[in-house]
């Protein structure tokens, strides 16, 4: 550490590397000097002038029991700058990377960074360390080696494979610095392994467009080229995001909420860089926060936002008025918040930016006027609807004081007048008048040029300038001097009578002018103007050369291509490439393999057999027992679970570090600190998995049962899900053609005949929740932080089964059912997720499935599924589309259309779908129990029969028909559930108290009297059935 | 990451330097100081200045530039982001941060430096962590420094940095066990020549002191959570608690920390607690224009303004300003031009007043701008946007600690368009 620069060589002329000053060097100290006493000998040893013997005390120091002293030691060690100690350094790297510390580890990877600069030759050996300690579980580590990363090779991509997932995992308890470099290296990642996820969009647009110009060709060529056109489009793959890709952008969205300004644009550029577009809008709000940071951390985040806002001004839009302009802002803020003002005006804001726009052009501050009136212009030239009355204001702006303002006021009229410039003769000839006052020479270049393009609009006052203009062309600047040459070539060539002699006489003054530019001019515009004898073919055409139509220019911000760069960056900011800056790659077109991310888990193979063992019983199960399959989950009691839980601790604590004694009260904060979680998380779910693994077998679930749990995330089912995710990457439409893997043949008789009655056998894939199995179980163990106690509410029991939408009698071949899945809906937290599951039982392909324009009673809304552009024979799909019901039982009613009918089909809610479930323990639950008393509460008694006594069923039958979560419950006969009801976020609070014999009370407390009562019933209806 | 580390006064010299690399010389910071001279005023120096070889990130504060020069591209918040974290912990331990104090504690500013970054990357950045490394200046540890010769560098081995809740240190004690939260919320707003509101919004904190023996864990509830809009968390805040219940759940640092800063903003719910009325005008003719503010309570919840004052930079062509107050003190710089007013409490039955009459240039034609003023104010115990704690719960420990809140409304950036 501190005692580095002594030995640093570079540390001027005068300090060696012994110099004895090194003793009472203030910045020494650090950790290990205070210890000293016990070290006294070390100490002596460091103070010799012996370069040998200090090293010598630091590689004993290396091994000193206490892991500060280690880290500390290495820390000196590794900023020793003489590549002498280099193989020392390798071994102390090395060794400290295996250390039983964290802290010790982190220390490591910090020292990979200098090693390498001290001696690149190292680079392999040094690539092998970080690719150690990258494996690394610990938050502490994350951050420092990923940087480590980051400096020695950026380019070694294959490294992260197998840590992402981990990474993305750890992400949010890393410290703010190591947030930072993990999010931009991930974000670069993301570019090289993942599909764009705006292709889809475009996708979209183009099979559109196919299909319009197909059915042009079935016209022409009869009934054959359908087929094969619904042949050509499920051969395109639709777009589905990898589920890693989801994982990186659900994990880092927390951290918009980070106090550190530096981590929230780290996440924004994240999210605009590899974020769906309708994603993309979260980033806005906590962008819009950091501008009330200190002043520097605004201009790098308005430059960033400027660059965003062109690209998605929609984003913005709604934070107009953040971007307002105070007095008191400096100069340089002020002006990028033009920038930004001015990318978001539209037609529709357009009126309040201007007149904001008009308060600012009074400002004090000469050089933010300056900067406004070009906004003006800016405005007027890409709001057509406002191009006059910007003119006017400009105008107005002419007879302004100041003279800046008039000039730049000229500047932009130039430019707006060029796109109409017909219908402003008066203000030409306005202008005209003002190059007796303005002294301005951009402003005065600019009339000039004008008034000699627009020359035949005025043309009695141009003659007139031109006499004056070269009365006084010996004083003006370059640029003046140029337009007066380029404003007498024109009126020579429209004007020549008039103007020859004028003419003639500014050509002899520039002819001998000090400016080699201006004598360039004078003698090309002679020779092209005045016909000569020899010169005839260019002076022939000089007049379509000086007076071409010349397009009007492009008012643009200078942010327009800026964000080829990585946002947040420091190239970005500069607008040029620094040192070091790593290309942000392209998309790829094909993803590459996602397996590659998968970390090993032993049971792999196995469960992927026996999950298509499983498939092929299916039929056999009934329904009530593919629904305990799930159950399973939301019943094991909190206690097995916590048990598991602190066994899980354990293991880690053991694993993972040392037997000091200091580590064991560390196990015991962890359980406090949320540091722990997720460094755990990944064992849990290792664990889990393997333990479900088997109950899911022992269980087994029927298909079409197992259809409706398995979109409810239950985890053995995502398994088999996801072993044929990888079979079939990208697509969630699934093809189970009837003699497909899954029903084999001598099963094939029973499945036709229960094909009468049931649906043909889907396995409905809930599109955005695919997910491969070690990331469920990730992601589980996300979840899982804070409440290891609730279970049910991770993976609710999946709601009622299906119900019939269409029947395909009447819907001629197309049969669609829906599920409830009890997922919360992605876009919207207050909608109901509804699968849809279709199926085409007839023998033609059913094209362009949608949802029509709903007719739907107040409050209700629904978000529509994607259309499915072509079901085939056979074939079925499943959508999810999201309901807010709005807190009622109203149906949902809407039409379902294909390419050639239209069905009105309609959804009711039961009561119990309404609400997802919170967690909550026992006190906070009697609390809000008590705030819900007299007229919330309804109480019913029931009597239980003799099959519904045991607390499994019980929880099952309540959980099945309401989406509650179980509260725990210190009385063993007690059952609590609680929930919020979606759109309106009440809560709705369940008891049901078993009495010995059956007996039962019934009390349900909700805000919602009416939601109450149905529930009330629903829940006896199931219990007593 | 960071090379070096540059702290300049505002007179351009440069008072301490720091390398956490190699050494880069001085001279890098003559393109700093070209681009100060350009800049005019100190706030309008661009925070990042690329220089052949370097690039320079600065912050300004305290009229203190702290310039740190990298050499690759890193992102330039991160750097920024630090430096402010350098400024903060220096005020964090020596109470200030300016030029003076900096010098008087050089060896602490050099040590903590050290530790703050390793080679350029950021290492104890925590003020809890750091304190336990270096002990912060006291007057009796400066005397007993200076006599043994010894360095503020700590006795004990830290621990903190090991724990897993890096923000908070091991083994606090104390014998009154207390935890204040003060309620913190700053107004922005722009009000334009009539009085209606063009855009305002409400940013609020609150900042902690919490001096709790051992390693309570504290949950802190919101009668009305969803009135904040958007929040940003102190890492020790356990996001997914706030996200599925909106309680705050956490262990706290020692000491002094800023928990959350929330914004609460939707045009309808902010209530603006003062009007003012004026009436400046400059005639074409005479060289005289009038000049006249009022002040007054508008939606105060029944509370006293106080600690009002009113700043307003007046035109260039304003040569002075002969005013009389009906309460509090005012001044005009004739240089700056800065009028401010020290209003003090609004008493709502006599409301204040300034009023009088400039002078201006005599020939010149009246100025095109019209100034804007500027108001600060206070009102204690409101919180303007109706924010109320329900309760502070802890667990973890068995003592009861003494607990304490307190609202506080101030103006932020609260302009008048005139």
């Amino acid at each position: 550490m501190s005692a580095a620069p002594a030995y640093s060589e570079d540390k001027g002329g005068s300090a060696g590397p012994g110099e004895p000053e090194y003793g009472h060097d203030p910045a020494s100290g650090g950790i290990f000097s205070s210890d000293y006493k016990r070290h006294d000998d070390l100490k002596e040893m460091l103070d010799t002038n012996k370069d040998s013997l200090k090293l010598e005390a630091m590689k004993r120091i290396v091994a000193d029991p206490n892991q500060l002293i280690r880290a500390s030691a290495l820390r000196v060690l590794s900023s020793i700058r003489v590549p002498i100690i280099v193989p020392i350094m390798m071994l102390a790297i090395k060794e400290a990377a295996s250390d039983m510390s964290p802290y010790v580890r982190k220390t490591a990877a910090h020292a990979i960074p200098k090693l390498y600069s001290l001696d690149s030759d190292q680079k392999d050996q040094l690539i092998e360390v970080i690719e150690k300690l990258l494996a690394d579980k610990t938050t502490l580590v994350a951050g420092s080696v990923v940087m480590a990363f980051e400096e020695v090779c950026p380019e070694r991509i294959d490294l992260i494979h197998k840590n992402y997932r981990k990474l993305c995992n750890l992400l949010i308890d890393v410290e703010e610095w190591g947030q930072v470099v993990i999010i931009s290296m991930l974000t670069r990642y993301a570019r090289t392994q993942f599909l764009s996820p705006t292709q889809n969009e475009s996708l979209l647009e183009e099979n559109a467009e196919k299909a319009f110009y197909g059915s042009e060709e079935d016209e022409a060529k009869g009934a054959g080229s359908e087929e094969t056109a619904a042949a050509a489009l499920p051969a395109r793959k639709p777009y589905v995001m990898d589920p890693d890709h989801r994982l990186l952008l659900r994990n880092t969205k927390p951290l918009l909420q980070s106090r550190s300004a530096a981590v929230v644009m780290a996440v924004a550029q994240l999210y605009f860089h590899l974020a769906p577009k309708a994603e993309v809008g979260v980033i806005a709000k906590a962008l819009v926060r950091l501008l009330r940071s200190h002043s520097e951390v605004q201009y790098v985040v308005l430059q960033n936002v400027a660059t965003m806002s062109i690209k998605r001004r929609g984003m913005f839009e709604p934070y107009l008025k953040s971007f307002y302009i105070r007095s008191t802002d400096p100069t340089q803020i002020k002006i990028l918040k033009l920038e930004v003002l001015t990318n978001l005006a539209n037609e529709t804001n357009i009126p309040t930016v201007l007149r904001e726009f008009q308060t600012y052009i009074r400002s004090m501050d000469k050089d933010f006027v300056a900067a406004t009136i070009q906004a003006i212009g800016r405005c007027a030239t890409n709001i057509g609807r406002v191009r006059d009355t910007c003119l006017n204001g400009l105008v107005q702006l002419l007879s302004n004081r100041d003279e800046l303002v008039v000039a730049e006021s000229v500047v932009v009229i130039k430019k707006l007048l060029q796109m109409q410039p017909a219908q402003h003769g008066e203000i030409i000839k306005h202008l005209a008048k003002l190059t007796d006052n303005i002294q301005v020479p951009m402003a005065r270049a600019s009339i000039l040029w004008l008034i000699g393009e627009y020359c035949e609009h005025v043309p009695r006052i141009a003659p007139d300038v031109l006499r004056k203009m070269a009365k006084s062309f010996t004083a003006e600047e370059d640029i003046v001097k140029l337009q007066v040459i380029n404003l007498a070539a024109k009126l020579y060539l429209t004007n020549s009578k008039q103007t020859k002699l004028l003419t003639q006489y500014v050509l002899s003054l520039a002819k001998y002018d000090q400016n080699y530019d201006i004598r360039d001019r004078a003698r090309f515009t002679r020779q092209l103007i005045v016909p000569s004898e020899q010169g005839g073919a260019l002076s022939r055409h000089a007049k379509k050369l000086f007076l071409a139509p010349k397009p009007a220019p492009v008012l643009e911000s200078s942010f327009k291509d800026r964000d080829h760069f990585q946002l947040g960056s420091l190239s970005h900011l500069l607008n040029a490439k620094a040192t070091g800056y790593q290309e942000l790659p392209d998309w790829p077109e094909e993803a590459p393999d996602p397996s590659v991310r998968n970390v090993e888990v032993p049971e792999w193979t196995k469960c992927s057999n026996r999950e298509k063992r499983k498939e092929k019983e299916k039929p056999f199960y009934s329904d009530s027992e593919g629904e305990s399959g799930p159950t399973e989950s939301a019943d094991s009691d909190p206690e097995s679970e916590s048990e598991s839980d602190s066994k899980s601790s354990s293991e880690s604590g053991s694993g993972e570090s040392s037997s000091e004694s200091d580590n064991e009260d560390q196990d015991e904060d962890e359980e406090k600190g949320r540091g722990s979680e997720s460094e755990q998380s990944e064992e849990d779910d290792k664990r889990k998995t393997k333990k479900k693994v088997p109950e899911g077998k022992g269980e087994a679930s029927s298909s079409d049962e197992g259809s409706d749990s398995s979109s409810s995330s239950s985890e053995s089912e995502m398994t088999s899900e996801s072993e044929e995710e990888q079979l079939e990457p990208a697509s969630w439409r699934r093809k189970t053609p009837p003699s497909s893997k899954s029903a084999p043949a001598t099963k094939e008789i029973s499945l036709l005949d229960l094909e009468d009655f049931t649906p043909p056998s889907v396995q409905p894939v809930s599109p955005p929740a695919i997910v491969s199995t070690s990331l469920a179980a990730d992601l589980e163990g996300l979840t899982l932080t804070d409440s290891t106690l609730v279970p049910s509410l991770l993976s609710p029991v999946s709601g009622i089964g299906r119900q019939e939408l269409l029947h395909r009698v009447a819907g001629e071949g197309l049969a669609v059912d829906y599920t409830f899945s009890r997922q919360p809906f992605s876009g919207d937290p207050h909608m109901v997720s509804v699968h849809i599951h279709f199926s085409n039982s007839s023998d033609t392909p059913i094209k362009g499935l949608h949802v029509g324009t709903p007719k739907l009673p107040a409050g209700i809304s629904i978000q529509e599924f994607p259309e499915i552009e072509s079901l085939a024979p056979g074939e079925s799909a499943t959508a999810v589309m999201g309901i807010n019901f709005c807190d009622s039982t109203q149906a949902a009613n809407f039409q379902l259309c294909t390419q050639t009918r239209q069905f009105y089909v309609s959804i009711q809610p039961p009561v119990g779908e309404l609400m997802a479930p919170v967690f909550m323990s026992e006190n906070e639950f009697k609390k809000e129990q008590g705030k819900l008393m007299g007229m919330n509460e309804i109480t019913e008694k029931l009597m239980l029969p003799d099959t519904c006594r045991s607390d499994h069923i019980v929880v099952q039958k309540v959980t099945a028909t309401a989406n509650l979560g179980r509260v725990p419950c210190g009385t063993s006969d007690e059952y609590r559930f609680a929930g919020r009801t979606l759109t309106g976020g009440s809560l709705v609070l369940l008891t049901l108290d078993a009495r010995p014999a059956g007996a039962a009370q019934l009390t349900v407390n909700s805000e919602k009297m009416v939601i109450g009562t149905m529930l009330v019933k629903d829940v006896i209806q199931a219990l007593t059935q | 990451m960071i090379h070096s580390l540059f702290l300049i006064n505002s007179s351009g010299d440069i008072f301490l330097e720091k390398h956490w690399k190699s050494v880069v010389s001085r001279s890098v910071c003559d393109y700093f100081f070209e681009a100060q001279e350009r800049a005019t005023e100190a706030e309008n120096v661009p925070p990042v200045i690329p220089t052949p070889h370097h690039y320079l990130l600065s912050v300004y504060r305290h009229k203190i530039f702290f310039v740190a020069v990298i050499q690759t591209e890193v992102p330039p918040l991160f750097v920024i982001e630090f430096l402010h974290r350098v400024v903060d912990t220096f005020q964090d331990y020596f109470g200030v941060c300016s030029e003076p104090v900096i010098k008087d504690n050089v060896v602490v500013v050099y040590e903590v430096l050290e530790e703050m970054l390793d080679n350029g990357f950021p290492l104890a950045t925590e003020s809890n962590i750091l304190k336990e490394l270096i002990k912060p200046p006291t007057i009796l540890r400066t005397v007993v420094n200076t006599i043994t010769g010894s360095t503020n560098v700590g006795d004990q081995l830290p621990t903190g940095q090991l724990s897993v809740v890096p923000w908070r240190r091991t083994g606090v004690k104390y014998t009154n066990n207390e935890a204040y939260f003060d309620v913190i919320e700053e107004i922005d707003a722009i009000i334009d020549k009539s009085g209606s509101t063009i855009t305002a919004e409400i940013q609020g904190v609150i900042d902690s002191c919490v001096k709790l023996t051992g390693m309570p864990d504290l949950t802190l509830s919101f009668m009305n959570p969803r009135l904040l809009d958007d929040v940003s968390f102190h890492p020790c805040v356990r996001f997914k608690r706030w996200e599925s219940e909106r309680i705050l759940s956490f262990i706290p640092p020692d000491g002094n920390f800023r928990l959350l800063s929330y914004h609460v903003s939707a045009q309808n719910l902010v209530a603006i607690p003062v009007y003012v009325k004026h009436n400046i005008s400059f005639r074409d003719s005479s060289s005289l224009g009038r000049f006249e503010i009022t002040v007054g309570p508008k939606q105060t919840m029944g509370k006293t303004i106080e600690g009002v004052t009113v700043t307003s930079q007046m035109p260039k062509g304003v040569l002075n300003m002969s005013l009389t107050p009906s309460q509090g003190t005012h001044t005009f710089d004739p240089v700056t031009k800065m009028l401010s007013w020290d209003v003090g409490k609004i008493n709502p039955q006599k409301l204040p007043s300034l009023k009088g009459t400039m002078s201006l240039q005599a020939g010149a034609s009246k100025p095109d701008e019209n100034p804007t003023i500027n108001l600060q104010f206070k009102i204690q115990q409101l919180a303007i946007s109706g924010l109320k704690v329900n309760r502070l719960d802890m667990y973890g420990e068995k003592y009861k600690p003494f607990k304490g809140i307190k609202y506080m409304t101030k103006a932020g950036k609260f302009q008048v368009r005139t």
